[in-house]
């Protein structure tokens, strides 16, 4: 670039300069290649999603007694099950759930961990105090046995499962906003901003926030990861997805009672948990590694 | 040292008493008169009325902790009202067997999870250390439920090695308890040989690379998630193999709609990763001589 080009557009060059940390973080992702595998399956599972209605070749909920459970075929790839209804349909239609459910909950653990975190480490003293012991409550019972409680007391739904997950997963974001407000908050940036007479929260929302954003970012994906198996447990428990609507976890439920003469029935569904929940933790790996800067 | 586990136990109370909060809590997410939620197909107005009674529905919210409370600490969990036994002594009876599966997962976890650390340790960058990686990140993404069912097709429906379901207590019989038990016990330890084998991978990096000293970040998940993944795996672990253990109790107390046993449960698996956590941090200023002084 010259120095003419230099003078002539100097905001564009702010702009880049700003920019070049979530780009650097991008390019050093796209240069693992499993994470770039694991980015690809996770699109193409949403879009299967979004687009499963298009893209099924039957109803998911439609039951035939002349189809039970067959197996694999030009017709079905993915065989029939107890009921006669397609496999390979279920199973997309079952992403669904499983994605809906888990970007959910975690939005919903984001939405309230975060806050918490912020004020816990931002403020210190007796709410941090007050905060901390809750949160050490919450994470003291075991996430899957914290959901299923929640789940059991709240009645079993798709909807009662994502707000028990959410809350189950909750406590590990205020602990994550916390520790990492309290490494920030001492950094010259944040003593800068406090200097030129900033309100705590814009240095909590404008100054603090977006450089933690990282740790959340690939804290958010492993929790994905972990909220479709939480959601598949409960869906298999039958505290989850309700029957008939497809859930990788119902499927599989369905699926342990004919094993012995359908095992196609239990293979695709949990292979679809498996091959998501491997990708979200590839990526979540690929963006810890990439956004770390110790690493070069 | 005195004066830091001084701290942490008296840190201890404040969360003991939110996790009863929070646990007391749970009753009262039900919809409607929890009594007669409680009392499920029950409708005899005799025992919503002794549930009303027993729980102390009709006083106010922190007599009704206080008396709850009061309970607990006195050893009186509440009452199972399906299985007509207090909960205290049905979770006497369960908790030793999945604690007979949680330490042979346990066991299983070291066999694998160690060797296969050390191995990719030392020979950083070879394809044992891809192996063991790959491994470990098969580990941490297997849901253990489908594991279960995957192992019981191929060894107890292809290969008739080993039984599907069906526990056999230690005391009766020891080779079927290991039959019954060996891969349930698999499901549990598979995915905690991971987390075992990216920490001791990890540790001795640092060990081996003096001037390439990593942090010991452990990807994902601490050693202490290796209690909790114990605990929640062991509830689709035993539903799976129908294991009359701790986790069994619990699924079969959502559905029968047994609150109190419900309740109970989460109590006691909370106090249980308390007292290990504590344990462990003792364990660590007794072993890093730093934390001593």
């Amino acid at each position: 670039m010259t120095d003419a080009a230099l003078t002539a557009f100097p905001a564009a060059d702010i702009d880049e300069a700003l920019e070049s940390p979530a780009r650097r973080a991008l390019r050093r992702l796209l240069k693992r290649k499993g994470a770039v595998v694991g980015l690809i399956v996770i699109v193409t599972f949403i879009l299967l999603a979004v687009f499963a209605p298009l893209v099924v070749p039957y109803d998911p909920i439609a039951t035939s007694w002349t189809l039970v459970r067959k197996p694999p075929s030009a017709q079905h790839w993915f065989g029939t099950d107890d009921l006669g209804r397609d496999v390979l349909s279920r199973v997309i239609y079952g992403a669904r759930a499983s994605l809906l459910a888990s970007a959910i909950s975690v939005g919903i653990a984001l939405s309230i961990g975060v806050p918490f975190g912020l004020l816990s480490g931002y403020r210190g003293g007796f709410i941090d105090a007050l905060i901390s012991r809750i949160t050490d409550a919450m994470l003291a019972c075991p996430f899957l046995i914290l959901a299923i409680a929640l789940a059991a007391f709240l009645g079993p739904s798709l909807g009662n499962a994502m707000i028990a997950i959410g809350i189950s997963a909750t406590p590990v974001f205020v602990r994550l906003t916390r520790g990492q407000v309290m490494s920030v908050k001492v950094e010259d940036y944040v003593e800068a901003a406090r200097a030129m007479g900033n309100p705590r929260w814009r240095i909590a929302l404008f100054h603090i926030l977006p450089n933690i954003m990282p740790a959340l970012l690939v804290q958010a994906t492993l929790s994905i990861a972990a909220a479709i198996i939480a959601e598949a447990a409960l869906s298999f428990l039958g505290l989850g997805q309700q029957p008939p609507a497809p859930s990788w976890g119902s499927m599989l439920n369905a699926a342990q009672r004919f094993l012995t003469n359908a095992p196609w029935m239990a293979i695709w569904p949990g292979l679809a948990i498996f091959v998501v929940v491997l990708s979200l933790n590839l990526v979540g790996d690929g963006l810890r590694d990439a956004l770390d800067p110790r690493e070069r | 040292m005195l004066n830091f586990l001084g701290k942490r136990i008296l840190q201890l109370i404040p969360t003991l008493f939110f996790v009863s909060i929070l646990i007391f809590s749970l009753q009262h997410l039900l919809p409607g008169d929890p009594a007669l939620v409680m009392a499920g197909e029950e409708r005899d107005p005799a025992v919503i009325e002794q549930i009303r009674q027993q729980y102390r529905l009709d006083r106010p919210i922190p007599v009704q902790y206080f008396y709850w409370v009061k309970g607990v600490l006195s050893g009186d969990f509440g009452e199972s009202l399906r299985v007509k036994a207090p909960v205290l002594s049905l979770i006497g009876q369960k908790l030793p067997v999945t604690m007979q599966l949680a330490s042979m997962a346990i066991v299983i976890a070291f066999l694998i999870g160690i060797p296969a650390g050390i191995i990719s340790a030392v020979k950083k960058g070879s394809a044992w250390d891809y192996g063991a990686n790959l491994f470990a990140l098969w580990g941490i993404s297997t849901p253990n439920f489908w594991l279960g069912i995957m192992l019981i097709f191929l060894f107890s429906i292809e290969l008739g090695w080993l039984p599907a379901s069906g526990f056999v207590p230690l005391s009766e019989n020891w080779r079927a308890n290991l039959a019954s038990t060996i891969m349930p016990a698999f499901v549990l330890g598979n995915a905690i040989a991971a987390i075992l084998m990216r920490h001791t991978r990890s540790a001795m990096l640092q060990v081996l690379e003096s001037d390439y000293v990593r942090t010991a970040r452990a990807k994902g998940l601490s050693e202490r998630s290796v209690i909790l993944k114990l605990l929640s795996g062991a509830v689709l672990t035993e539903q799976i193999f129908s294991i009359p253990g701790f986790g069994k109790l619990i699924v079969d107390a959502v559905f029968n709609r047994d609150y109190a046993v419900v309740q109970g449960v989460v109590l006691v698996t909370a106090t249980i990763y308390i007292a290990l956590n504590l344990i462990a941090d003792i364990a660590y200023i007794l072993v890093n001589p730093r934390l001593r002084a």
